[in-house]
C-alpha cells in the first residue's frame, strides 16, 4: 500500500469513526444518565438520512436555501421531535426495568420504519452534496480526496468539541454530571430534573439525526441503515465504557481504523473484525476502557 | 492456648486504593470458643477488613490464614468450603424465596450434587436439616413459610444469621450484625451469640457498645486502618488511646 | 401442590392438549404454522434457561440456533437420508460445543457487557456462515434428504413432523420445569437473585453459570434442527442479530421467569405477525405489518409489565374466585 493510499484510508478511517463517535455518545449519554437502553436510537440517525432527502426540495422551494438549510430544518425538527418523544413516551421507561425498555423501544423501531416506510417510501435514494463542498482535494500526485468527507470530519469534530465545553465549562454540563451520578441530590437542590432529562434527550436525538443528515451524501439513504448503524453504536459504547464519553470517541476511532483497514486488507473477513476486537478488548478489560465520566 | 485454637490469623493484612491506605497492617487472631469484636469509627477500615478475610477482595500485602493453613489467594467459596461463614452489614438474602428455602439454598452448598438434575431439591435431606436446624438457632420457626423479602427489618438479620450457619461453619465473620435492631431482638442476638460461642470462632464487628462490651472476649479498635489497641473489654474501656481517639470524643 | 402451582399446570396441560388435538381442526397452512411456532417456543425456551433461570442475558442466542441449524444440512450425507438418532444428537452437540466456548469467555464479564460480548460471538458464527465458503454463503445451503428416522418415523410427512417438534417440545419442557426444581435449578436461581451470597455460602458460581450456558445452547440446536428438517434450508440469517432479539422479544412479552412465558411469547409473537400481515384483514396495509406489531409490543409492556402470563393468571383467579396473591415466591417454575 503507498502513502497516498494509506493517507486515504486514515482520513476514511477518521471520518467513519468521527461519525460513530457522534451517534454513539447520544447513546451512551441517554443510557449513562438517564439509564435507558435506547435500542431506537439508530432509527434517529435514519431518520436524519430520510430527512435530509425528504425536505431538501421543500426546503429549496419554501425558503430558497439549499443543503445547509436543509440541515437546519432538520436540525429544529430533531430537537422538538427529541422533546416531544421524551415527554411522550421515554419519560416513562426512566423507572422501568432495561429489559422492558429493550422491548418498548424495539416496538417503537418498528413503529419508526413504518412510519417512515408510510411516509417516504421504501427506496434507495441518495444526496447530493451541496456544490461547495462537492470537490476535491489533491494528495501526492495521483490521487485526490472528497471535501465532503473533510467536512463530514470537520462538523463531527465541531459537535465533540462542543459538547466537551458545555460539559466542563458550563452549568448546564455540570448539572448534566451531577445528574447522572446523584439523580435525588441534583432534585433536592432545586433543579428540575425532568427538564433536565429532556434537554439531554432532546439533544442526544438532534445529534443523531444531525449525523444521519451529514452522512447521507456518502453512505446514501436506505431502510436498512438505522439497525446497522445501531449495533455498531452498541459495540462502541461498550468497548468504551458506558456512560464514558471520552471511552466512546476512542472506541469510535479504533473501530473507524479497524473496519476501514479490514475492509481493505482482509476482505473477506471485514464484518467479523469489529466483533473479535470487541470480544477482545472485553476480555482484557470486563469494563470497557473507560468508567463514566 | 495451643496453636491449634487459633482458626483464623491474618498477618499484617493490608489494602491500599491508589493513595489511600484503608486498611493498615492488621494482625488479629481469632481462637475457638471466643469471640473477638472489632470496633471503631467509620471508615475506620472495619468493612474492608472483613472483605479481606472473606476472600471478596484482594489484599494488597499481608496473609490470611485459615486453621492452619495460607488461604490469601483462595476465592470466597472456597474459604467457605473451608468453614469460614459470614453475615453482611446489608442484608445479603434471597427475597422471593421464603425464610426456609432461603436457609435451605445456603445449606445446599455444603452437599450441592448439581448431576442428580432429576431430584426435587426439596426433598434433599440434607439441606432441609441443616436448614431447619439454623433457622431455629435463629429463632425463625413461625416464619419458615414467608417470603424472606416480607419480614421485618429484625427478622431479615436473623436470616441473615441463619443463613450463616446454614453451612456449620467454624469461623464466623459477623458484620454488623445487630444494626437496626430494638431492644428486644438484640437481647435475643446477643443470646444467640452466646451460645454459639463454644465451638466458633467468631469476628464481630459492630457499632452497639454495650452489646460488644457484654458479648466479647476480646476488643481491637480500629482508627483510620490501623490498630490502636486490642486487649479484653476491661483494659480497652480504660486505654488512654482509645478513649483520646475513639471513646473519650463523643 | 397449593393452588397457585395446580393454576400453572392446569394452564400447560391445557395448552399441550390444544397443541395435540389441533391437527384435527388445522389444514396444512396451519399444521405448518404450529410446527414453526412450535419450534421457535423450543427457542425460547432455551433462552429462558438463561434470562429467566440464571439472571444471564444472552443476545447471541441465534447462533446455537443456526449452527444446529447448518449442523444438520452439513453432517447429513448430500443425496441420502442421514440416520436421526445419530444426526440429532450430533447437532445439539456441535452447538453445545460453541455454547461452551462462547460462555467460558463470556461468563468473565458482568451485565451488558455480557450482553454485548455473547453478541460479538454470534457475529463471528455469522460472518463466518456469511462471507466465508464453509456456509455456502449468503444464497445458504438445502438439505436435500431428510434425515430418517426407520420406517415408522417420516419426517417427509408434515403430521409426522408436526408430532416430533410436539413430543421434543414437550421433552424439553418437562426437562426444565424438572431441572428448575433440582438442586442445580435452585442454585441457578440463586445466583439470579443473589449471586453475592451464593459465593458467601460456597457456591462456586462460574461453573453453574456455564453449566446453563451451555445446556442452553444445546437446546438451541435443538430447534435449530428442527428448523432445518422442517424447513429443508439453512441460510445465514438463521444466525442473525435480527433473530437473537427477536427470541429475546418473545420471553420478556410472555414474562421472564416462567416457562410458560417463553411458550406463550413465542405464540403470540409469531401470531400477531401472522395477523398483522394477513391480507384478508388488512388489505392493502397488510404490507406495513411491523406498524401493528410494534405498537401492540409497547402497548402489551405498558399494560402488563410481568408479561403476557399475567393474563392466564388473572383470567384464572375471577374464574376460580380465589383472592390476588401478591407475593409469589417460586421463581422460574412452569
Amino acid at each position: 500500500m503507498d502513502l497516498a493510499i494509506f493517507l486515504i484510508q486514515c482520513l476514511n478511517s477518521l471520518q467513519y469513526g468521527l461519525l460513530l463517535f457522534l451517534v454513539a455518545s447520544g447513546l451512551t449519554l441517554i443510557f449513562g444518565i438517564m439509564g435507558v437502553i435506547n435500542l431506537a436510537h439508530g432509527s434517529f440517525y435514519m431518520i436524519g438520512a430520510y430527512m435530509a432527502y425528504a425536505l431538501a426540495p421543500a426546503v429549496t422551494a419554501t425558503l430558497g436555501g439549499g443543503f445547509f438549510a436543509t440541515l437546519g430544518v432538520g436540525l429544529v425538527l430533531s430537537v422538538i421531535l427529541g422533546y416531544v418523544l421524551e415527554w411522550a413516551f421515554y419519560s416513562y421507561l426512566y423507572e422501568r426495568e432495561h429489559l422492558q425498555q429493550v422491548l418498548m423501544t424495539y416496538g417503537l423501531i418498528l413503529v419508526f420504519e413504518e412510519l417512515r416506510s408510510l411516509i417516504v417510501g421504501d427506496d434507495v435514494h441518495g444526496v447530493k452534496a451541496p456544490d461547495i463542498l462537492a470537490g476535491t482535494l489533491p494528495l501526492g500526485d495521483m490521487m485526490t480526496y472528497p471535501v465532503y468527507r473533510l467536512f463530514i470530519s470537520g462538523v463531527c469534530l465541531a459537535l465533540a468539541l462542543g459538547m466537551y465545553l458545555v460539559f466542563t465549562r458550563t452549568r448546564l454540563g455540570m448539572m448534566i454530571r451531577a445528574g447522572s451520578t446523584n439523580r435525588e441530590m441534583v432534585q433536592s437542590l432545586g433543579i428540575d430534573i425532568k427538564f433536565l432529562y429532556r434537554v439531554v434527550f432532546a439533544a442526544g436525538v438532534a445529534i443523531a439525526v444531525l449525523a444521519g443528515m451529514v452522512a447521507s451524501p456518502v453512505s446514501s439513504v436506505y431502510p436498512g441503515m438505522g439497525s446497522q448503524v445501531l449495533i455498531i453504536c452498541f459495540v462502541v459504547v461498550v468497548i468504551g465504557g458506558i456512560g464514558s464519553i471520552r471511552g466512546a470517541l476512542l472506541a469510535a476511532l479504533l473501530i473507524g481504523v479497524v473496519d476501514t483497514f479490514g475492509k481493505v486488507l482482509l476482505p473477506q473477513a471485514a464484518g467479523v473484525l469489529v466483533y473479535v476486537l470487541m470480544a477482545l478488548i472485553l476480555l482484557w478489560k470486563p469494563d470497557g476502557l473507560f468508567k463514566a465520566g | 492456648m495451643s496453636q491449634t485454637d487459633v482458626l483464623l490469623r491474618c498477618q499484617e493484612l493490608t489494602r491500599r486504593w491508589g493513595g489511600l491506605v484503608a486498611v493498615d497492617r492488621m494482625s488479629l487472631e481469632l481462637r475457638r470458643g471466643t469471640i473477638h469484636a472489632v470496633i471503631g469509627t467509620n471508615g475506620a477500615g472495619k468493612s474492608t477488613l472483613i472483605n479481606m478475610l472473606s476472600g471478596e477482595i484482594p489484599p494488597s500485602s499481608g496473609t490470611v490464614e485459615l486453621m492452619g493453613q495460607e488461604v490469601t489467594a483462595w476465592s470466597q467459596p472456597r474459604r467457605a468450603q473451608a468453614g469460614l461463614g459470614r453475615s453482611y452489614q446489608r442484608t445479603t438474602i434471597y427475597p422471593p424465596f421464603t425464610v426456609l428455602e432461603n436457609c435451605r439454598l445456603a445449606a445446599q452448598a455444603r452437599t450441592p450434587k448439581p448431576w442428580r438434575w432429576w431430584e426435587s431439591a426439596q426433598q434433599c435431606r440434607d439441606s432441609m436439616g441443616a436448614a431447619r436446624l439454623s433457622a431455629e438457632r435463629a429463632g425463625l420457626n413461625d416464619v419458615l413459610d414467608r417470603p424472606a423479602g416480607l419480614l421485618s427489618h429484625g427478622q431479615k438479620r436473623q436470616l441473615e444469621i441463619a443463613m450463616c450457619l446454614a453451612t456449620d461453619p467454624q469461623v464466623l465473620l459477623l458484620d454488623e450484625p445487630l444494626a437496626g435492631m430494638g431492644a428486644e431482638e438484640t437481647e435475643r442476638m446477643l443470646e444467640l451469640l452466646a451460645q454459639l460461642r463454644p465451638g466458633h470462632a467468631i469476628l464481630l464487628v459492630e457499632h452497639d457498645m454495650d452489646a460488644v462490651f457484654r458479648v466479647a472476649d476480646q476488643i481491637t479498635v480500629m482508627v483510620n486502618g490501623a490498630m490502636i489497641a486490642s486487649d479484653t473489654p476491661q483494659a480497652v474501656r480504660h486505654s488512654p488511646e482509645v478513649q483520646a481517639a475513639y471513646l473519650g470524643g463523643h | 401442590m397449593n393452588s397457585h402451582d395446580r393454576g400453572k399446570f392446569i394452564f400447560v396441560a391445557l395448552a399441550m392438549a390444544l397443541l395435540a388435538l389441533y391437527p384435527l381442526m388445522g389444514g396444512k397452512f396451519g399444521v405448518d404454522l404450529v410446527t414453526k411456532i412450535m419450534i421457535y417456543a423450543i427457542f425460547a425456551l432455551s433462552l429462558e434457561l438463561l434470562v429467566g433461570g440464571t439472571g444471564l442475558v444472552c443476545f447471541g442466542q441465534a447462533a446455537f440456533f443456526g449452527i444446529g441449524a447448518y449442523a444438520t444440512v452439513l453432517l447429513s450425507p448430500e443425496y441420502d437420508a442421514a440416520p436421526l438418532w445419530w444426526l440429532l444428537p450430533a447437532c445439539v452437540l456441535v452447538a453445545a460445543a460453541y455454547a461452551l466456548v462462547v460462555g467460558a469467555l463470556s461468563l468473565r464479564t458482568k451485565g451488558v457487557y455480557f450482553i454485548m460480548v455473547t453478541l460479538a460471538f454470534a457475529q463471528m458464527a455469522y460472518y463466518v456462515v456469511h462471507d466465508t465458503p464453509l456456509g455456502g454463503g449468503t444464497d445458504g445451503i438445502y438439505l436435500n434428504v431428510k434425515p430418517s428416522g426407520g420406517d415408522w418415523l417420516n419426517l417427509d410427512d408434515p403430521l409426522v413432523l408436526y408430532f416430533f417438534t410436539f413430543a421434543a417440545l414437550v421433552g424439553v419442557f418437562a426437562f426444565l420445569a424438572v431441572l428448575s426444581r433440582s438442586r442445580f435449578g435452585r442454585a441457578l436461581a440463586g445466583i439470579r437473585v443473589n449471586e453475592q451470597r451464593m459465593r458467601a455460602t460456597g457456591f462456586a458460581t462460574y461453573p453453574y453459570k456455564l453449566a446453563a450456558f451451555t445446556v442452553s445452547g444445546g437446546l438451541a440446536g435443538l430447534a435449530g434442527f428442527l428448523f432445518a428438517v422442517k424447513d429443508g434450508f439453512v441460510n445465514p440469517e438463521l444466525l442473525s442479530w435480527h433473530l437473537s432479539g427477536a427470541v429475546l422479544i418473545m420471553i420478556i412479552l410472555g414474562g421472564i421467569g416462567h416457562l410458560r412465558g417463553a411458550l406463550m411469547g413465542a405464540f403470540v409473537f409469531v401470531l400477531l405477525q401472522e395477523l398483522f400481515k394477513s391480507e384478508a384483514i388488512f388489505g392493502a396495509f397488510a404490507k406495513h405489518w411491523h406498524l401493528g406489531l410494534g405498537l401492540t409490543i409497547i402497548l402489551s409492556v405498558a399494560w402488563l409489565p410481568r408479561g403476557l402470563v399475567q393474563v392466564p393468571e388473572r383470567l384464572g383467579w375471577r374464574l376460580m374466585g380465589a383472592p390476588s396473591r401478591r407475593a409469589q415466591t417460586q421463581e422460574g417454575t412452569p
